[in-house]
Protein backbone atom coordinates (compact mmCIF):
# COMPACT_ATOMS: atom_id res chain seq x y z
CA UNK A 1 0.00 0.00 0.00
CA UNK A 2 1.18 3.48 -0.86
CA UNK A 3 2.43 5.89 1.80
CA UNK A 4 0.26 8.86 2.69
CA UNK A 5 1.28 12.50 2.93
CA UNK A 6 -0.20 14.23 5.95
CA UNK A 7 -0.08 18.03 5.65
CA UNK A 8 -0.68 19.13 9.21
CA UNK A 9 -1.28 22.64 10.52
CA UNK A 10 1.17 23.65 13.24
CA UNK A 11 0.95 26.60 15.57
CA UNK A 12 2.67 27.18 18.89
CA UNK A 13 1.45 30.32 20.67
CA UNK A 14 4.24 32.59 21.80
CA UNK A 15 6.61 31.12 19.20
CA UNK A 16 4.80 31.17 15.85
CA UNK A 17 3.26 34.39 14.62
CA UNK A 18 0.86 32.45 12.38
CA UNK A 19 0.05 28.82 11.61
CA UNK A 20 2.08 26.95 9.00
CA UNK A 21 1.82 23.53 7.37
CA UNK A 22 4.19 20.64 8.01
CA UNK A 23 4.37 17.42 5.98
CA UNK A 24 4.70 13.90 7.34
CA UNK A 25 4.77 10.54 5.58
CA UNK A 26 2.51 7.94 7.14
CA UNK A 27 2.36 4.28 6.05
CA UNK A 28 -1.09 3.32 4.76
CA UNK A 29 -2.91 0.32 6.15
CA UNK A 30 -6.44 -0.90 5.73
CA UNK A 31 -8.95 0.86 7.97
CA UNK A 32 -6.58 3.68 8.91
CA UNK A 33 -8.45 6.73 10.14
CA UNK A 34 -7.15 10.29 10.07
CA UNK A 35 -6.83 10.10 13.86
CA UNK A 36 -4.74 6.90 13.55
CA UNK A 37 -2.47 8.81 11.16
CA UNK A 38 -2.05 11.66 13.66
CA UNK A 39 -1.34 9.20 16.47
CA UNK A 40 1.28 7.53 14.24
CA UNK A 41 2.94 10.93 13.69
CA UNK A 42 2.92 11.70 17.42
CA UNK A 43 4.33 8.29 18.38
CA UNK A 44 6.92 7.94 15.63
CA UNK A 45 7.73 11.23 13.93
CA UNK A 46 7.08 14.28 16.11
CA UNK A 47 5.88 13.99 19.68
CA UNK A 48 5.24 17.74 19.91
CA UNK A 49 2.18 17.49 17.64
CA UNK A 50 -0.93 18.45 19.62
CA UNK A 51 -4.47 17.28 18.91
CA UNK A 52 -7.44 16.28 21.01
CA UNK A 53 -9.17 12.91 21.05
CA UNK A 54 -10.69 10.56 23.54
CA UNK A 55 -13.20 7.87 22.58
CA UNK A 56 -11.87 7.15 19.06
CA UNK A 57 -15.37 6.12 17.99
CA UNK A 58 -17.33 9.26 17.19
CA UNK A 59 -18.96 9.60 20.57
CA UNK A 60 -17.08 12.16 22.65
CA UNK A 61 -16.91 14.86 19.95
CA UNK A 62 -13.30 15.79 20.82
CA UNK A 63 -11.52 15.24 17.52
CA UNK A 64 -13.28 17.70 15.19
CA UNK A 65 -10.83 19.03 12.60
CA UNK A 66 -10.83 20.50 9.11
CA UNK A 67 -9.87 17.53 6.95
CA UNK A 68 -9.32 18.21 3.26
CA UNK A 69 -11.32 21.41 3.68
CA UNK A 70 -14.35 19.85 5.33
CA UNK A 71 -15.08 19.73 9.07
CA UNK A 72 -15.02 16.10 10.20
CA UNK A 73 -14.30 13.92 13.20
CA UNK A 74 -10.76 12.57 12.69
CA UNK A 75 -11.60 9.25 14.36
CA UNK A 76 -14.65 8.82 12.18
CA UNK A 77 -12.91 9.48 8.88
CA UNK A 78 -11.24 6.48 7.23
CA UNK A 79 -8.48 7.65 4.92
CA UNK A 80 -9.86 5.40 2.14
CA UNK A 81 -13.03 7.51 2.04
CA UNK A 82 -11.03 10.64 1.20
CA UNK A 83 -9.92 9.12 -2.14
CA UNK A 84 -6.53 10.83 -2.06
CA UNK A 85 -3.01 10.16 -0.78
CA UNK A 86 -2.59 13.71 0.49
CA UNK A 87 -4.50 14.58 3.62
CA UNK A 88 -4.61 18.15 4.84
CA UNK A 89 -5.54 18.54 8.49
CA UNK A 90 -6.19 21.93 10.07
CA UNK A 91 -7.69 23.18 13.30
CA UNK A 92 -11.47 23.61 13.23
CA UNK A 93 -12.24 27.02 11.70
CA UNK A 94 -14.41 29.63 13.45
CA UNK A 95 -12.82 28.56 16.76
CA UNK A 96 -9.62 30.07 18.16
CA UNK A 97 -6.55 27.82 17.95
CA UNK A 98 -5.01 26.83 21.28
CA UNK A 99 -2.15 24.92 19.68
CA UNK A 100 -1.64 22.94 16.44
CA UNK A 101 -4.95 21.10 15.86
CA UNK A 102 -6.53 21.89 19.22
CA UNK A 103 -9.43 24.30 18.77
CA UNK A 104 -10.81 26.23 21.73
CA UNK A 105 -14.44 25.09 21.95
CA UNK A 106 -15.25 27.44 24.86
CA UNK A 107 -17.26 29.84 22.66
CA UNK A 108 -19.51 26.92 21.69
CA UNK A 109 -19.98 25.76 25.28
CA UNK A 110 -20.76 29.28 26.46
CA UNK A 111 -23.35 29.85 23.76
CA UNK A 112 -24.80 26.40 24.45
CA UNK A 113 -25.07 27.19 28.15
CA UNK A 114 -26.68 30.56 27.41
CA UNK A 115 -29.75 28.97 25.77
CA UNK A 116 -30.72 26.98 28.93
CA UNK A 117 -30.09 23.50 27.53
CA UNK A 118 -31.96 21.58 30.21
CA UNK A 119 -35.53 20.83 31.19
CA UNK A 120 -37.07 23.85 32.90
CA UNK A 121 -39.94 22.85 35.17
CA UNK A 122 -41.72 25.97 36.31
CA UNK A 123 -45.10 24.32 36.93
CA UNK A 124 -44.24 20.74 37.69
CA UNK A 125 -41.57 21.68 40.19
CA UNK A 126 -38.08 20.46 40.84
CA UNK A 127 -36.91 17.53 38.68
CA UNK A 128 -35.02 16.10 41.64
CA UNK A 129 -38.12 15.92 43.81
CA UNK A 130 -40.24 13.90 41.41
CA UNK A 131 -41.42 10.54 42.61
CA UNK A 132 -42.35 8.96 39.28
CA UNK A 133 -41.26 9.05 35.67
CA UNK A 134 -43.07 11.10 33.01
CA UNK A 135 -45.24 9.49 30.40
CA UNK A 136 -44.31 10.32 26.83
CA UNK A 137 -45.64 8.91 23.60
CA UNK A 138 -43.39 7.62 20.83
CA UNK A 139 -44.38 10.58 18.66
CA UNK A 140 -43.46 13.04 21.40
CA UNK A 141 -40.10 11.38 21.76
CA UNK A 142 -39.49 11.56 17.99
CA UNK A 143 -40.07 15.32 18.02
CA UNK A 144 -36.74 15.88 19.78
CA UNK A 145 -34.83 12.59 19.79
CA UNK A 146 -32.87 13.35 16.61
CA UNK A 147 -31.64 16.62 18.10
CA UNK A 148 -30.64 14.92 21.36
CA UNK A 149 -27.90 12.95 19.59
CA UNK A 150 -25.62 16.02 19.52
CA UNK A 151 -22.10 15.31 20.82
CA UNK A 152 -21.06 18.99 20.99
CA UNK A 153 -18.21 18.52 18.53
CA UNK A 154 -18.61 21.97 16.98
CA UNK A 155 -18.38 20.79 13.36
CA UNK A 156 -21.65 22.56 12.52
CA UNK A 157 -20.27 25.84 13.92
CA UNK A 158 -17.15 25.43 11.77
CA UNK A 159 -19.31 24.83 8.69
CA UNK A 160 -21.78 27.68 9.21
CA UNK A 161 -21.11 30.68 6.93
CA UNK A 162 -22.96 32.98 9.33
CA UNK A 163 -20.76 31.99 12.30
CA UNK A 164 -17.75 32.78 10.11
CA UNK A 165 -18.83 36.41 9.73
CA UNK A 166 -20.51 37.01 13.09
CA UNK A 167 -18.69 35.67 16.12
CA UNK A 168 -21.68 36.45 18.36
CA UNK A 169 -24.22 34.55 16.24
CA UNK A 170 -25.54 31.82 18.54
CA UNK A 171 -24.99 29.27 15.80
CA UNK A 172 -26.43 25.91 14.83
CA UNK A 173 -25.54 23.79 17.86
CA UNK A 174 -26.94 26.07 20.60
CA UNK A 175 -30.06 26.98 18.60
CA UNK A 176 -30.70 23.33 17.80
CA UNK A 177 -30.40 22.43 21.48
CA UNK A 178 -32.68 25.35 22.35
CA UNK A 179 -35.35 23.84 20.13
CA UNK A 180 -34.69 20.33 21.43
CA UNK A 181 -35.80 21.42 24.92
CA UNK A 182 -38.62 23.70 23.74
CA UNK A 183 -40.31 20.76 22.05
CA UNK A 184 -39.96 18.42 25.01
CA UNK A 185 -43.30 18.04 26.77
CA UNK A 186 -41.65 17.97 30.18
CA UNK A 187 -40.21 21.43 29.63
CA UNK A 188 -41.87 24.74 30.41
CA UNK A 189 -39.00 27.05 29.46
CA UNK A 190 -39.84 27.75 25.80
CA UNK A 191 -40.64 31.43 26.41
CA UNK A 192 -37.31 32.20 28.06
CA UNK A 193 -35.43 30.46 25.24
CA UNK A 194 -37.47 32.27 22.58
CA UNK A 195 -36.43 35.57 24.16
CA UNK A 196 -32.77 34.57 24.01
CA UNK A 197 -33.00 33.33 20.42
CA UNK A 198 -34.87 36.46 19.32
CA UNK A 199 -31.82 38.74 19.37
CA UNK A 200 -29.68 40.51 16.79
CA UNK A 201 -27.29 37.56 16.91
CA UNK A 202 -29.99 34.95 17.28
CA UNK A 203 -32.10 32.63 15.22
CA UNK A 204 -33.01 35.11 12.44
CA UNK A 205 -29.40 35.25 11.24
CA UNK A 206 -29.63 31.66 10.03
CA UNK A 207 -30.29 31.88 6.30
CA UNK A 208 -30.59 28.18 5.75
CA UNK A 209 -27.36 27.31 3.99
CA UNK A 210 -27.72 23.78 5.35
CA UNK A 211 -23.95 23.46 5.77
CA UNK A 212 -24.38 22.64 9.47
CA UNK A 213 -26.58 19.63 8.79
CA UNK A 214 -24.26 18.42 6.09
CA UNK A 215 -21.25 18.58 8.37
CA UNK A 216 -22.92 17.01 11.41
CA UNK A 217 -21.38 13.58 12.01
CA UNK A 218 -24.32 12.37 14.12
CA UNK A 219 -27.22 13.11 11.74
CA UNK A 220 -28.62 15.72 14.13
CA UNK A 221 -29.85 18.07 11.36
CA UNK A 222 -29.48 21.39 13.22
CA UNK A 223 -30.75 23.33 10.16
CA UNK A 224 -34.13 21.59 10.53
CA UNK A 225 -34.26 22.30 14.28
CA UNK A 226 -33.50 25.98 13.67
CA UNK A 227 -36.29 26.36 11.10
CA UNK A 228 -38.72 24.60 13.46
CA UNK A 229 -37.59 26.97 16.21
CA UNK A 230 -38.30 29.97 13.96
CA UNK A 231 -41.72 28.55 13.18
CA UNK A 232 -42.48 28.05 16.87
CA UNK A 233 -41.36 31.60 17.65
CA UNK A 234 -43.38 33.19 14.82
CA UNK A 235 -46.49 31.20 15.70
CA UNK A 236 -46.00 31.99 19.38
CA UNK A 237 -45.79 35.74 18.70
CA UNK A 238 -49.01 35.49 16.65
CA UNK A 239 -50.57 33.45 19.47
CA UNK A 240 -51.07 30.57 17.06
CA UNK A 241 -48.61 28.15 18.63
CA UNK A 242 -50.23 25.01 19.93
CA UNK A 243 -48.72 24.68 23.38
CA UNK A 244 -47.83 21.09 24.16
CA UNK A 245 -49.85 19.67 27.04
CA UNK A 246 -47.66 19.62 30.15
CA UNK A 247 -46.32 16.15 30.82
CA UNK A 248 -47.91 14.18 33.61
CA UNK A 249 -45.94 11.90 35.87
CA UNK A 250 -46.87 8.23 35.62
CA UNK A 251 -48.72 6.67 38.52
CA UNK A 252 -46.36 4.76 40.74
CA UNK A 253 -46.73 1.04 40.13
CA UNK A 254 -48.95 -0.23 42.94
CA UNK A 255 -47.75 -3.80 43.04
CA UNK A 256 -44.32 -4.88 42.05
CA UNK A 257 -43.66 -8.35 40.75
CA UNK A 258 -41.79 -10.67 43.09
CA UNK A 259 -38.06 -10.71 42.51
CA UNK A 260 -36.74 -13.60 40.47
CA UNK A 261 -34.65 -15.82 42.66
CA UNK A 262 -30.96 -15.80 41.75
CA UNK A 263 -29.88 -19.36 40.97
CA UNK A 264 -27.36 -20.67 43.41
CA UNK A 265 -24.59 -21.35 40.87
CA UNK A 266 -24.35 -17.68 39.74
CA UNK A 267 -23.54 -16.50 43.25
CA UNK A 268 -19.89 -16.38 44.11
CA UNK A 269 -19.30 -18.40 47.23
CA UNK B 1 -19.62 36.96 26.36
CA UNK B 2 -16.08 36.45 27.59
CA UNK B 3 -14.09 33.46 26.52
CA UNK B 4 -10.50 32.36 26.67
CA UNK B 5 -10.37 33.44 23.09
CA UNK B 6 -11.23 37.01 23.74
CA UNK B 7 -10.11 37.76 27.25
CA UNK B 8 -6.81 39.07 28.52
CA UNK B 9 -3.67 37.00 28.71
CA UNK B 10 -5.09 33.70 27.52
CA UNK B 11 -5.55 35.04 24.02
CA UNK B 12 -5.69 32.23 21.48
CA UNK B 13 -5.24 32.71 17.77
CA UNK B 14 -8.61 33.69 16.26
CA UNK B 15 -9.39 31.44 13.33
CA UNK B 16 -12.67 32.77 11.98
CA UNK B 17 -13.11 32.43 8.23
CA UNK B 18 -14.75 35.85 7.87
CA UNK B 19 -16.05 36.99 4.47
CA UNK B 20 -14.21 34.13 2.77
CA UNK B 21 -16.28 31.77 4.90
CA UNK B 22 -19.59 32.97 3.54
CA UNK B 23 -18.57 33.49 -0.07
CA UNK B 24 -16.72 30.23 -0.61
CA UNK B 25 -19.08 27.25 -0.58
CA UNK B 26 -16.25 24.69 -0.61
CA UNK B 27 -17.33 21.06 -0.61
CA UNK B 28 -20.87 21.80 0.51
CA UNK B 29 -24.06 21.15 -1.42
CA UNK B 30 -26.30 23.34 -3.52
CA UNK B 31 -28.19 25.12 -0.69
CA UNK B 32 -24.86 26.46 0.54
CA UNK B 33 -24.18 27.97 -2.89
CA UNK B 34 -27.71 29.37 -3.07
CA UNK B 35 -27.01 31.06 0.29
CA UNK B 36 -24.11 32.95 -1.31
CA UNK B 37 -26.04 33.62 -4.52
CA UNK B 38 -29.01 34.95 -2.55
CA UNK B 39 -26.81 37.44 -0.73
CA UNK B 40 -24.94 38.51 -3.86
CA UNK B 41 -28.16 39.00 -5.86
CA UNK B 42 -29.61 40.89 -2.89
CA UNK B 43 -26.61 43.22 -2.75
CA UNK B 44 -26.75 43.62 -6.56
CA UNK B 45 -30.43 44.60 -6.45
CA UNK B 46 -29.74 47.05 -3.63
CA UNK B 47 -26.99 48.65 -5.71
CA UNK B 48 -29.32 48.80 -8.72
CA UNK B 49 -32.11 50.47 -6.75
CA UNK B 50 -29.69 53.05 -5.37
CA UNK B 51 -28.35 53.86 -8.84
CA UNK B 52 -31.89 53.92 -10.21
CA UNK B 53 -32.96 56.49 -7.63
CA UNK B 54 -29.88 58.64 -8.22
CA UNK B 55 -30.42 58.53 -11.99
CA UNK B 56 -34.06 59.45 -11.64
CA UNK B 57 -32.84 62.55 -9.83
CA UNK B 58 -31.38 63.71 -13.16
CA UNK B 59 -34.91 64.41 -14.34
CA UNK B 60 -34.82 67.45 -12.10
CA UNK B 61 -32.10 68.82 -14.40
CA UNK B 62 -34.57 69.04 -17.29
CA UNK B 63 -35.31 67.05 -20.44
CA UNK B 64 -31.89 67.57 -21.97
CA UNK B 65 -29.81 66.12 -19.15
CA UNK B 66 -32.21 63.19 -18.96
CA UNK B 67 -31.88 62.44 -22.72
CA UNK B 68 -28.09 62.70 -22.48
CA UNK B 69 -28.06 60.25 -19.61
CA UNK B 70 -30.35 57.82 -21.40
CA UNK B 71 -28.20 57.85 -24.53
CA UNK B 72 -25.17 57.11 -22.31
CA UNK B 73 -26.97 54.03 -20.92
CA UNK B 74 -28.21 52.67 -24.23
CA UNK B 75 -25.08 50.65 -25.21
CA UNK B 76 -25.11 46.81 -25.38
CA UNK B 77 -23.05 46.57 -22.15
CA UNK B 78 -25.76 48.35 -20.19
CA UNK B 79 -28.45 46.29 -21.92
CA UNK B 80 -26.67 43.17 -20.66
CA UNK B 81 -26.42 44.79 -17.21
CA UNK B 82 -30.18 45.29 -17.27
CA UNK B 83 -30.61 41.64 -18.10
CA UNK B 84 -28.40 40.70 -15.14
CA UNK B 85 -30.58 42.82 -12.86
CA UNK B 86 -33.65 41.02 -14.17
CA UNK B 87 -31.99 37.61 -13.70
CA UNK B 88 -30.92 38.60 -10.15
CA UNK B 89 -34.50 39.61 -9.43
CA UNK B 90 -35.85 36.26 -10.64
CA UNK B 91 -33.31 34.29 -8.56
CA UNK B 92 -33.80 36.44 -5.45
CA UNK B 93 -37.59 36.36 -5.66
CA UNK B 94 -38.01 32.63 -6.22
CA UNK B 95 -35.27 31.54 -3.83
CA UNK B 96 -36.62 34.06 -1.32
CA UNK B 97 -40.04 32.44 -1.61
CA UNK B 98 -38.50 29.03 -0.92
CA UNK B 99 -36.57 30.46 2.05
CA UNK B 100 -39.66 32.07 3.57
CA UNK B 101 -41.53 28.78 3.38
CA UNK B 102 -38.65 26.76 4.77
CA UNK B 103 -37.81 29.30 7.48
CA UNK B 104 -41.31 28.68 8.73
CA UNK B 105 -40.65 24.96 8.75
CA UNK B 106 -42.84 24.20 5.71
CA UNK B 107 -41.71 21.60 3.16
CA UNK B 108 -38.94 20.38 5.47
CA UNK B 109 -40.72 17.41 7.02
CA UNK B 110 -40.48 16.16 10.57
CA UNK B 111 -37.44 15.14 12.60
CA UNK B 112 -36.41 11.56 11.84
CA UNK B 113 -34.30 9.21 13.93
CA UNK B 114 -30.77 9.45 12.54
CA UNK B 115 -30.09 6.14 10.81
CA UNK B 116 -26.77 5.83 8.99
CA UNK B 117 -26.14 6.97 6.25
CA UNK B 118 -27.68 10.21 7.50
CA UNK B 119 -29.86 12.21 5.12
CA UNK B 120 -30.79 15.68 6.34
CA UNK B 121 -34.16 17.29 5.68
CA UNK B 122 -32.87 19.60 2.93
CA UNK B 123 -31.56 16.62 1.00
CA UNK B 124 -34.77 14.70 1.48
CA UNK B 125 -36.63 17.65 -0.04
CA UNK B 126 -34.12 18.26 -2.84
CA UNK B 127 -36.75 17.78 -5.62
CA UNK B 128 -38.42 21.03 -4.47
CA UNK B 129 -35.12 22.78 -5.07
CA UNK B 130 -34.70 21.27 -8.54
CA UNK B 131 -38.21 22.40 -9.50
CA UNK B 132 -37.42 25.92 -8.26
CA UNK B 133 -34.12 26.00 -10.20
CA UNK B 134 -35.92 24.78 -13.31
CA UNK B 135 -38.47 27.62 -13.04
CA UNK B 136 -35.63 30.12 -12.49
CA UNK B 137 -33.80 28.83 -15.59
CA UNK B 138 -36.97 28.88 -17.71
CA UNK B 139 -37.80 32.47 -16.67
CA UNK B 140 -34.20 33.62 -17.18
CA UNK B 141 -34.17 32.16 -20.71
CA UNK B 142 -37.57 33.70 -21.50
CA UNK B 143 -36.38 37.13 -20.33
CA UNK B 144 -33.14 36.72 -22.31
CA UNK B 145 -35.10 36.01 -25.50
CA UNK B 146 -37.28 39.07 -24.80
CA UNK B 147 -34.15 41.23 -24.35
CA UNK B 148 -32.47 39.97 -27.51
CA UNK B 149 -35.51 40.22 -29.82
S1 LIG C 1 -28.59 26.46 8.20
FE1 LIG C 1 -28.30 28.30 9.45
S2 LIG C 1 -27.08 27.62 11.16
FE2 LIG C 1 -26.94 26.03 9.58
S3 LIG C 1 -25.10 26.55 8.45
FE3 LIG C 1 -26.79 27.55 7.47
S4 LIG C 1 -26.88 29.61 8.33
FE4 LIG C 1 -25.64 28.35 9.68
S1 LIG D 1 -25.19 19.40 15.95
FE1 LIG D 1 -23.88 17.81 15.07
S2 LIG D 1 -22.09 18.93 14.31
FE2 LIG D 1 -23.15 20.30 15.70
S3 LIG D 1 -22.14 19.99 17.67
FE3 LIG D 1 -23.92 18.61 17.60
S4 LIG D 1 -23.11 16.67 16.82
FE4 LIG D 1 -21.58 18.24 16.37
S1 LIG E 1 -12.17 10.81 19.57
FE1 LIG E 1 -14.20 10.93 20.33
S2 LIG E 1 -15.28 11.64 18.64
FE2 LIG E 1 -13.33 11.33 17.81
Amino acid sequence: MQDLTFRVQRYLPGKDSKPYMQEFTVPMRQGLTVLDGLIYIKENLDNTLSFRSSCRMGICGSCGMLINNFPMLACHTPVEELNTDTITVKSLPNFPIIRDLVADLDPLFEKHRSIDPYIVMAETGDLNKLTAQFLQSGEELQSYLQFAYCVKCGLCMAACPTVSTDEFFLGPQPLCQGYRYCTDRRDTGAKQRFEKADSGHGVWLCHLAGACSEACPKGVDPALAIQLLKRAMVFDSLRLRKKPEPATPAQPIAESKPKIEVPEFTVKQ
Amino acid sequence: MTTNATSGENRHLPNRLGIKGWIWGGNYTIERYLYTLHRITGLGLLLYITLHLVMNGFRLGGAESWTDLMSFFSGPGFKFGEYLVMAAFIIHALNGGRLILQHLGYTLGKPKPPVYPYVDSLRRRRPILWIMLFIIAALAIYVLVEFVT
